[in-house]
């Protein structure tokens, strides 16, 4: 129980440094971006988006996850370029 | 038990990462955009047809709040390769039902939904929880997601059956903005199950001489848990014309001993404001599970035993195209951009280690299974 707890501890203060809510946030989040917000436009066009149709997406992985042992992962990180 | 351990540890350290990045200051992140989508979905292949309509909706409430609902059925019909070798046909329908919210709260978005899926002699209820941020200047964005689910499984014609199963998943994600061109992701997710994982009907074949066929079958025997990882890398690239070129693989194994790979790459192309075209190759393959046998000795030759053949040895391969024509209105109208949308997939797989039994050759020397497959999905979406 101590070990798992003392784990959960070391886990949780890695991630509180590795994000840093008191000021390294601040400066990741307001790091100077060398791709520009006006530089944007085609990573915005929808033919570079991970998950474009998320109807269709969804139903071919299910497609996949019936026929093969493997699963997870099959997904786009959620992300985009930020210029929405 | 010590998995356990790891996983109950894992869990917690999810949870509370996800509280605290939730809880920090952020940047840019989006509601996703009010949409509606209905579609027509088709699978045909060994001797099986499933269809059925999938229907999502996506509203916005204010600015915080995205609301979704998505139902979409599976109507089965015909026998697999499995059913021909000892039963008969049969027909079934599984709907699957989910509502979930999306919320902007100090510009990190945070997303929260259920499924239930629901079949005759299957019952299955999942929650999912996840949180996506965006920094360094908006160019990566980081997202966590936890899912729990827990599943009911009966078996029509014995009153008596019932068995349980939890999962649960952690996933972690990265997208990053390498250049105007190009952006890259990178995705791990580590799923648990625990409970009962066989499939009730499945059966192991095993040599048996009093038969005429010279084999029987018996009910297959799996280990209550298992624990997956899978890493997978993307990227997508903007041709100096508009069209785009997109790719990824994934590494894949598990606690019953299989290992997989699987690569896609794929090319898109416009025409026009209107059209959008796209083409795609997949391969996969896959070492089978420890306990996986196409034939056994005997009944009881092992702890663990299945002849399930998506645990076999074997490889796949799949090709695709798809259109899209598009219809821009005005941003004031009622609906601002239409799309229609048509996609087909042709499969194959080629099994090495799982055989036809209803040949009639020499046990344990029939021809080895392969077969193909076509998919459709035919639907609509609107922006509002």
């Amino acid at each position: 129980m101590k070990k798992r707890m003392l784990l959960s501890a070391v886990l949780l203060t890695s991630v509180v440094t590795a994000t840093g809510c008191v000021s390294t946030m601040d400066e990741l989040t307001n790091i100077e971006p060398w791709v520009k917000p006006y530089e944007r436009s085609n990573l915005a066009d929808p033919i570079m988006s991970v998950n474009r149709n998320p109807v269709a997406m969804a139903y071919m992985r299910h497609v996949f996850e019936a026929r093969e042992a493997a699963r997870g992962a099959d997904g786009g990180a959620g992300g985009g370029c930020g210029c929405n | 038990m010590v998995v356990l351990e790891v996983v109950v540890v894992a869990t917690r350290f999810w949870i509370a990462a996800a509280a605290v990045w939730f809880s920090c200051n952020a940047t840019a992140a989006v509601l996703p955009q009010d949409r509606s989508d209905v579609m027509y979905h088709s699978y045909s292949g060994d001797g099986v047809t499933i269809d059925g309509p999938s229907v999502m909706l996506r509203k916005k409430v204010g600015n915080k709040v995205s609301f979704s609902a998505n139902y979409y059925v599976d109507a089965i019909s015909g026998a697999s390769i499995d059913v021909r070798a000892q039963a008969s046909k049969y027909q079934e329908e599984r709907t699957e039902t989910t509502v979930g919210a999306d919320f902007i709260h100090n510009k990190t978005l945070m997303n929260v939904s259920y499924t239930n899926s629901s079949e005759n002699d299957f019952e299955a209820n999942s929650y999912h929880l996840s949180f996506s941020q965006d920094f360094f200047g908006d160019l990566s964005t980081l997202a966590l997601s936890y899912s729990r689910g827990n599943d009911e499984i009966r078996r029509v014609g014995d009153e008596s059956f019932l068995e349980e199963a939890t999962r649960q998943k952690l996933g972690l994600g990265l997208s990053q903005v390498v250049s105007k061109n190009m952006i890259i992701g990178f995705n791990a997710e580590n799923i648990s199950d625990d409970g009962y994982l066989n499939n009730p009907y499945r059966t192991v074949r095993y040599l048996d001489a009093d038969s005429a066929r010279g084999f029987s079958f018996t009910t297959e025997v799996y280990p209550n848990t298992r624990v997956s990882n899978a890493f997978s890398i993307n990227a997508n690239y903007y041709l100096p014309y508009r069209a785009s070129i997109y790719g990824d693989m994934r590494y894949y194994s598990d606690t019953w001993g299989v290992k997989a790979t699987n690569a896609k790459l794929g090319y898109i192309h416009t025409i026009g404001k209107a059209w959008i075209l796209d083409a795609h190759v997949r391969f996969y393959q896959q070492d089978k599970a420890n306990f996986y046998q196409d034939l056994f000795n005997r009944a009881d030759e092992f702890t663990f035993m299945a002849r399930d053949k998506e645990l076999s040895t074997y490889s796949s391969f799949s090709g695709g195209i798809a259109a899209t024509y598009e219809w821009q209105f005005s941003s004031n109208a009622l609906v601002e951009k239409s799309t229609f949308n048509i996609e087909y997939d042709y499969m194959h797989f080629d099994y090495d280690d799982f055989r036809d039994a209803t040949t009639g050759e020499t046990v344990g020397e029939e021809a080895l299974f392969g077969f193909s497959a076509n998919v459709i999905r035919a639907y609509v979406s609107i922006w509002y």
